[in-house]
């Protein structure tokens, strides 16, 4: 089983925001050569790329680690950033500690966890404040 | 409706992609953040947007969409245009704003939940 398992890694640079969302376009482009439905792979692609964002505007970068097994994708995000005091708090629509800079890119309405958890099918969240943040994404196939 | 029809009633002028224009679209949606297109957008087409960067771009291609329409005379840089290539997003830019161009195109018929009216 574990032989049918797809890896792809993506490294997140924190430190300029025009680059934010090249790990997401470059990771829709290898889902589409392994023939998944165009519907699961805008789900995993949107779930993805505001958790690329996220990692870029609060927590300078990161990494991407992305598994492709026969029933799901997982797309595994991991920071060494700030962390997040409260999850529950994060996870509601409207709240955002992000500053106006990034407001005025387009990002920052507090949305991007909420969309997380829509596209995806299952989603955890380890952080500890200082240490960093970890996301699991799992999207059925 | 077509992309030509989309450009002719903005009185747009085609940034790129001039091959693409005779695509259909089906629906529309018009915003400046970004998150929020992520979240209530479905088989949406148009993005019509005042924001300018390469996010635009990759929040279109990361939702389907065929065509970015740039308002209030915002013209879009050579990354995003090349950005805009590689996804095969045809590019618009008009001088209407973007309340007024949402309008045009959804009292022409292009409506905003990914179905077709009439
Ligand atoms: N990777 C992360 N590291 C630290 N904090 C985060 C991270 N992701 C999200 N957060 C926190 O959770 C809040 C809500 O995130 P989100 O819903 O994506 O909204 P936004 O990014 O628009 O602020 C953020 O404002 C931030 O405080
Ligand atoms: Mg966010």
């Amino acid at each position: 089983m574990d032989n049918n398992i797809i890896r792809f890694t993506y490294n997140v640079d924190g430190t300029d925001f025009t680059s934010a969302g090249q790990a997401s376009v470059m990771l829709k482009k290898n889902l589409r050569q392994l023939g998944i439905s165009p519907d699961t792979i805008r789900r995993a692609s949107i779930a993805m790329y505001e958790g690329e964002i996220n990692m870029v505007i609060h927590a300078d970068g990161g990494v991407a680690e992305i598994e492709v097994s026969e029933e799901c994708i997982t797309i595994m995000l991991k920071d060494s950033g700030p962390g997040i005091k409260d999850i529950n708090q994060a996870m509601q629509e409207g709240f955002s500690t992000a500053p106006d800079d990034v407001r005025s890119l387009g990002f920052g309405a507090g949305m991007g966890l909420p969309n997380m958890k829509r596209y995806s099918d299952h989603m955890e969240i380890e952080s500890e404040l200082g240490v960093g943040t970890t996301i699991t994404m799992k999207i059925n196939i | 409706m077509k992309i030509t029809t989309v450009k002719e009633l903005l009185e747009a002028k085609v940034v790129w992609g001039e091959e693409l224009i005779g695509k259909h679209v089906y629906s529309a949606c018009g915003s400046d953040m970004m998150s929020d297109v992520l979240a209530y957008v479905k088989d949406q087409s148009v993005l019509l947007t005042g924001l300018v960067n390469s996010q635009v771009i990759r929040t279109a291609e990361m939702m389907d969409m065929v065509c970015i329409v740039f308002v209030r005379s915002k013209v879009p840089n050579q990354e995003m245009i090349e950005l805009a290539k590689e996804s095969g997003i045809v590019l618009l830019a008009t001088d209407k704003r973007l309340y007024d161009a949402c309008g045009i195109l959804y009292s022409n018929g292009l409506c905003g939940n990914g179905v077709r009216r009439g």
